[in-house]
């Protein structure tokens, strides 16, 4: 059974209190009732579902109730971080894929550097 | 014009638990369940005549009426002396969800040097002195259902569930109580 | 006497102390503290059980919990009798009644041994390949006759009448194991303030030092000094030592499940006791110190009774006191056997040889043998026994080949090495790490918070396990924020270190394809049965272990995994390590179920929510339903009556005066802001700007994919606070639904949603004379037509108490629903009968309200829609708004195929006999002619007999149903084939006059 840190509770609890949402960033497009068959269908049935890295939705239902985002490794069930709902997608160093680095830590960033991180 | 209904309690009558860890209905309370905003808080405290807590997992309590936060924008509040807290909030005047929630909720006392353990025997929340100390107060589960345990006093817990589980919470409590105090 | 073979001056249990037990119908003394096990081996009795599949005579090969023969049926009386006891882990009391199992007529005499004759037709893969044909043959014949010929034991047919308990409990480190190793870590963690839990699955710790006497730590004997550092570590606030108690599982994020056995070695347990308690322990941190299991030898027959793990002699004879032979042999590939040999000779038994399958071993202990003027036969092997229920010689031969000469013997104490437990390292998801120098498996790569210290982790020697335990213990506690104590120091010192070591088959156990050197006792698989999957095709491991189910059985395997690996390794003449091994899973030993269900039986099995009216309606005769985990009132019969009857009887009476129904368990929820309207619009189909205050609508409810999600009468009671009714079964779904949406797509909506459902007893009451009826006992409330229309709420009083009255209906009559706080809805109820009654009034339950709705075409979500059916299918376009720009599910409905033509919707059916009712659930055809398989256009999801139409009524999802109007269809069963007509689904007052009373 995991454990799983509330961002809002600011601690970890039972998984018995939580509630699995599906994938998080997901955002359900403002003008909707417009969208195309093919933008409806990669907002409404199609997900990744990846080995290992995925950022994910938890309601702390028998909790606090709020709704919150979380990294968690599919393989390991080991969560990165979680964070509250609204926030950006984390950077998860030495997992994420740099690509998704933020600008922030991409300026000045080396071949070097990266190659570096890499071993 | 009729007559005034009689009450009915859902756990009239029953009682439970050991002797180092009893188990009671708690009398009828009067409750609210509020949501508001941070800015609200200070106007709806003064209504409520206590400040509404802003931490996790704790609670505010004077002269029998207690603030529990539930969630960043939630708080059960409970009072013991049946004040009309759905008046004390709508002259609050400020942006806020007061829903009375007197009749929804029943609680259940669990007392004694054992209360812990008999909680323990269907909640998984850490019941700790260091994590769960006196006035910490926290919705959770207990068995199968979903509960608010609240502890006010060292040795004393209020358990608060849904009126239609109470029975059942009840039932687990009296078992846990048991074998707590053996 | 407590069995002839209880040594004086050996042992530790208290001779005056006795305890009575039955075995097979005999009655035998045993002492307090005493296994089955020891008790029967004091008693000379070594044949204990017959084998799985060839019904070998078996007997006590171990004295722990990777016993593989010694299965029992142990019992109290005839419904506390549990199968499948591992006897060296059963404590004895006194009046237990122990049998032995999978035998027939009896254990010395059994049929079944015809089998072990047989045998060469049971080969691994045996039953794959030979019950293939014919195929209906496996259910009626070959598995019955196979479980009954290769049984365990058999369970109770009566109910367990124990309890069990369960207990959430949290700790800074728990320690699995308390043997040297554990004990010095828990005593570390415990110094430093840390909060312990340390677990061993023994009545008292110790571990090892049961049975080495070796042993001194701190210049104490070592048992004495586990005894006194538990006792230190009991009277610590910080530290719970459970003793009894098993670690069975480690899952994720350091959470252990324990099962402690509280009350199977009483012989009179205080009833008010838990026979077992279940502890779901998270820690912070855990410490694995669960030691290590001796491996017995591969060789031909190693299964007679009397050949057992020489720890296993040792235990015996150290803790119990008992000598399991007078003139035993050893045979061994390590030196840990050689010290089992010494204590037996020096408490007087004879010790015919030591066979070492090695050249050379370990110096010390060839001295202390020579001293003590036993025959070591070194670079020898057993090669076959003889005896026929228990062992009486063995053969022994000089490796490389030679005469083999026969020595008798009562007793064979063998050790292959010792195998490390790293199970619940492994189930922590830990990956092991196969050590080539001493051919063992050990914690490779943690993925857990957790350490492994002493010989589960390949740590050798006492003061090396000591101090590994010590820094541990130290290690964790600091982890978890704990800086007192100081150093804690122990100093241990025993006689030899232990060498030496082998895994797989030795010289005795044969290449041939008859020899049986077992490898898995439990399940009877035999060293050529592993090179027999080899040749067949098995490379990996996990082949080989399912087709010749090595390590399959209860014992997972403790004993035959590294030995069934070392074969296949040999055979394929690859390395261990890449051959791999098999995963281990929990439970770690057997688990009752009994300790998982816990608290979870009778009244506590499922929470069964009751209505406050319920006391009411059980009085008054109702039958109840299951809706959910609510107990809802089904229909109320009179005396004399069928469930027919009452509900003909419920429904004539509500068209024709009025009835009153318990509606309490509809969900409920307040959604209270200024955006409230706004949020309504998201939510719903229908628009809600236009809804007054004091009035109500229908709303429905999708999700994105268009689909009806739930439906419901929702109250305008202010500008900013909406009273929304679910379906009993959607409320909590529905909430959810909600506040995903609220929170985490519309967050800017000055809204909030609080569930009411159980604030309000809800008490519906329909009919001509529902008016009539609670006029007198509303305060506040004008309920004339014009004041208090159809689909209005007001707030009031009602019997004096605060109410939310609606006007509303659900049976097409015109209707009234009074919600009133919980606590009263008894006593509103009780009033409102008193008035109901005598104006001819009956209370109804929920199968007449299904009909009642049903003849006006009312749909129920979850009955008449299934996940697939939109609004329009279900004739509910009025209620989508055409205005709005945005609703959840606005994109889903225009998806192609929730727009193309000939989708099912709902429709009426008419039986051309209108005395049939259709069978819900029953498909729909056009052709009944047509050869199978016929094209379905649909189904019944709706079927009654209605009173009040003197006819059978049906609703039913039909492939482009709205235009089939009048068409004939028909309803294919088993008996005959049904026609209908395709109606619109309004059966009774089609222009809805009834509704204004």
């Amino acid at each position: 059974m995991l454990l799983i840190y509330c961002p809002y509770c600011e601690e970890e609890r039972s998984e018995l209190e939580f509630r699995h949402g599906g994938d998080a960033h997901i955002a359900r497009p403002t003008n909707i009732a417009d969208i195309s068959d093919a933008e409806f269908e990669d907002y409404f049935f199609l997900r990744d579902n990846p080995k290992g890295l995925i950022f994910e939705r938890w309601r702390h239902i028998h909790g606090c109730g709020r709704f919150f985002n979380a990294a968690r490794d599919t393989v390991s069930d080991k969560f990165y971080m979680s964070y509250k709902a609204g926030e950006p997608k984390p950077y998860i160093p030495g997992v994420s894929p740099a690509s998704e680095k933020p600008l922030s830590e991409n300026v000045g960033e080396t071949y070097e550097a990266t190659e570096g991180t890499a071993k | 014009m009729a007559d005034h209904a009689l009450r009915k309690a859902p756990l009239a009558g029953r009682h439970g638990g050991s002797a180092g860890a009893r188990v009671t209905p708690a009398a009828p309370a009067t409750r609210l369940s509020l949501r508001a905003g941070a800015d609200a808080l200070g106007a709806l405290s003064a209504a409520f005549g206590l400040t509404l807590p802003t931490r996790p997992k704790t609670s505010a309590s004077a002269g029998g009426r207690h603030a529990l936060w539930l969630g960043p924008d939630e708080w059960l509040l409970i009072d013991e002396n049946e004040a009309d807290l759905m008046a004390l909030a709508a002259g609050a005047g400020v942006l806020h969800s007061a829903v009375d929630v007197s009749h929804r909720n029943t609680a259940i006392l669990v007392s004694g040097p054992h209360a812990a353990g008999a909680i323990a025997s269907g909640c998984p929340l850490d019941l700790g002195n260091a994590i769960f100390p006196v006035g910490a107060a926290a919705r959770t589960v207990l068995g199968k259902i979903e509960v608010v345990a609240f502890r006010p006093g060292e040795e004393d817990y209020r358990v608060e569930c849904w009126r239609s589980f109470s029975p059942y919470a009840f039932g687990l409590l009296s078992e846990g109580a048991e074998d707590a105090g053996l | 006497m407590s069995g002839a073979n209880r040594i004086a001056g050996q042992g530790r249990l208290t001779p005056a102390r006795t305890a009575r037990f039955t075995f097979d119908g005999k009655t035998f003394d045993a002492l307090e503290g005493d296994t089955v096990a020891s008790a029967l081996l004091a008693n000379g009795v070594h044949l204990v059980g017959r084998s799985f599949k060839y019904h070998r005579p078996r007997g006590i090969l171990s004295a722990g919990p990777e016993e593989p023969n010694a299965l029992v049926d142990v019992s109290r009386d005839a419904a506390r009798r549990q199968p499948n006891v591992r006897a060296p882990v059963q404590e004895v009391f006194d009046g237990m009644k122990v049998e032995s199992q999978n035998r027939f007529p009896s254990l010395a005499f059994d049929i079944g041994g015809i089998n072990n004759l047989m045998s060469p037709f049971f080969a691994a893969g045996f039953y794959y390949k030979t019950f293939m044909w014919p195929k209906a043959a496996w259910e009626k014949l070959y598995e019955p006759f196979i479980r009954k010929a290769a049984g365990l034991g058999v369970a109770p047919t009566e109910e367990d009448p124990d309890h069990y308990a369960s207990r959430y409990a949290y700790c800074d480190v728990l320690v699995a194991g308390a043997g040297v190793a554990g004990l010095s870590a828990a005593l570390a963690a415990a110094e430093a303030g840390a909060r312990v839990i340390l677990v061993d699955e023994q009545p008292e710790v110790g571990g090892a030092l049961h049975y080495d006497l070796s042993v001194k730590i701190d210049g104490q004997n070592g048992y004495d000094w586990a005894q006194a550092t538990a006792a230190k570590l009991k009277a610590m606030e910080n530290v719970t030592v459970l003793t009894r108690t098993t670690a069975f599982g480690y899952y994720n994020h350091n959470f252990v499940g324990l099962v402690e056995r509280v009350t199977d070695h009483l012989a009179r347990p205080d009833r008010k006791l838990p026979r077992e308690r279940l502890w779901q322990v998270r820690a912070k941190r855990v410490i694995l110190a669960t030691g290590s299991i001796e491996r017995h030898m591969v060789f031909a027959n190693n299964d007679r009774p009397g050949i057992m793990l020489a720890s296993a002699a040792r235990t015996y004879l150290n803790h119990f006191g008992v000598a399991v032979g007078r003139k035993v042999g050893v045979y061994t590939a390590n030196d840990s056997a050689y010290e089992a040999a010494f204590d037996l000779k020096r408490a007087g038994v004879t010790v015919a040889a030591i066979v070492d399958n090695r050249e050379k071993p370990g110096e010390g202990v060839l001295a202390e043998a020579r001293k003590l003027g036993i025959e070591v036969l070194a670079g020898h092997s057993v090669v076959d026994t003889k005896g026929k229920l228990r062992v009486s010689s063995m053969s022994v031969a000089r490796n490389g080949g030679g005469s083999a000469r026969s020595i008798p013997i009562d007793a064979l104490l063998m050790s292959a090495g010792w195998t490390p437990s790293v199970h619940l390292f492994s189930q922590s998801r830990g990956k092991v790490a196969y050590d080539a120098a001493t051919g063992r498996f050990l914690p490779g790569t943690y993925a857990q918070d957790c350490l492994s210290v002493g010989s589960c982790n390949g740590t050798d020697g006492l003061q090396a396990t000591i101090e590994e335990g010590l820094a541990a213990g130290e290690l964790m506690a600091r982890a978890t924020g704990h800086e007192g104590g100081g150093k804690v120091e122990l100093s241990g010192e025993n006689a030899f270190e232990w060498t030496g070591g082998m895994a797989g088959s030795g010289e005795g156990a044969g290449v041939d394809t008859t020899v049986k050197a077992f490898v898995d006792f439990q399940n009877d698989v035999c060293a050529k049965d592993i090179r027999l999957a080899v040749r067949e095709g098995m490379h990996s491991i996990e082949h080989i272990k399912r087709f010749t189910t090595n390590g399959m059985a209860t014992d997972q395997g403790k004993l035959s995994n590294i030995h069934g690996l070392a074969i296949a390794s040999e055979v394929l003449n690859r390395e261990i390590p890449k051959i791999g091994l098999t995963t281990f899973r929990a439970p770690y030993t057997p688990v009752t179920f009994g300790a998982l269900i816990s608290h979870s039986r009778g009244d506590l099995f499922d929470p069964a929510r009751k209505t406050p009216m319920h006391a009411w309606e059980e009085a008054h005769g109702a039958v109840f339903e299951d809706v959910g985990n609510w107990k809802r009132a089904w229909y109320y019969p009179r005396s004399g009556e069928t469930m027919h009857d009452a509900v003909n009887r419920e429904c004539r009476t509500v068209r024709s005066a009025a009835g009153v129904f318990d509606a309490s368990t509809l969900g409920k929820i307040e959604v209270v802001g200024p955006d409230a309207a706004e949020f309504m619009n998201l939510m719903y189909t229908n628009g809600w700007d236009t809804l007054k205050p004091g009035r109500c609508r229908y709303g429905i409810m999708l999700r994105e994919d268009g689909f009806i999600y739930d439906d419901g009468v929702v109250g305008r009671l202010s500008e900013d606070r909406f009273h929304v009714t679910t379906t009993t079964g959607g409320a909590p779904r529905v909430m959810h639904h909600m506040e995903d949406y609220l929170q985490t797509e519309f967050p800017h909506l000055k809204v909030w949603l609080t569930s009411t459902t159980e604030q309000w007893a809800v008490i519906a009451v329909q009919g001509p004379k529902a008016r009539e009826i609670l006029e007198p006992l509303v305060e506040g409330i004008d309920m004339s037509n014009e004041a208090f229309p159809h689909m209005s709420v007001r707030e009031g009083k009602f019997c004096g108490v605060p109410t939310r009255l609606f006007r509303m209906s659900f049976t097409g009559e015109a209707g009234y629903e009074v919600n009133v706080p919980a606590d009263y809805g008894e006593a509103v109820w009780e009033a409102i009968w008193a008035r109901a009654e005598p104006l001819g009034a009956c209370a109804y339950g929920t199968e007449t309200m299904h009909v009642l709705r049903a003849e006006k075409g009312y749909i129920i979500v979850g009955q008449d829609t299934d996940g697939t059916v939109t609004p329009y299918d279900a004739s509910l376009a009025w209620a989508v708004s055409k205005k709005k720009t945005d609703f959840v599910g606005i994109r889903g409905l225009k998806r192609p195929d929730l727009v193309k033509e000939g989708r099912k919707q709902l429709v009426g059916l008419l039986t051309k006999d209108p005395k049939v009712v259709l069978e819900e659930g029953a498909q729909i055809v056009a052709d009944p002619n047509e050869p199978k398989p016929m094209t379905m256009l649909g189904h019944v999801t709706s079927s009654y007999w209605s009173e009040n139409c003197g006819r059978s009524i049906a609703m039913a999802l039909v492939a482009g149903g709205q235009a089939r109007m009048g068409q004939t269809l028909y309803v294919p069963m088993p008996d005959r084939t049904i026609a209908v007509e395709v109606s619109d689904m309004v059966f009774v007052d089609k222009e809805g006059g009834r509704l204004n009373g």
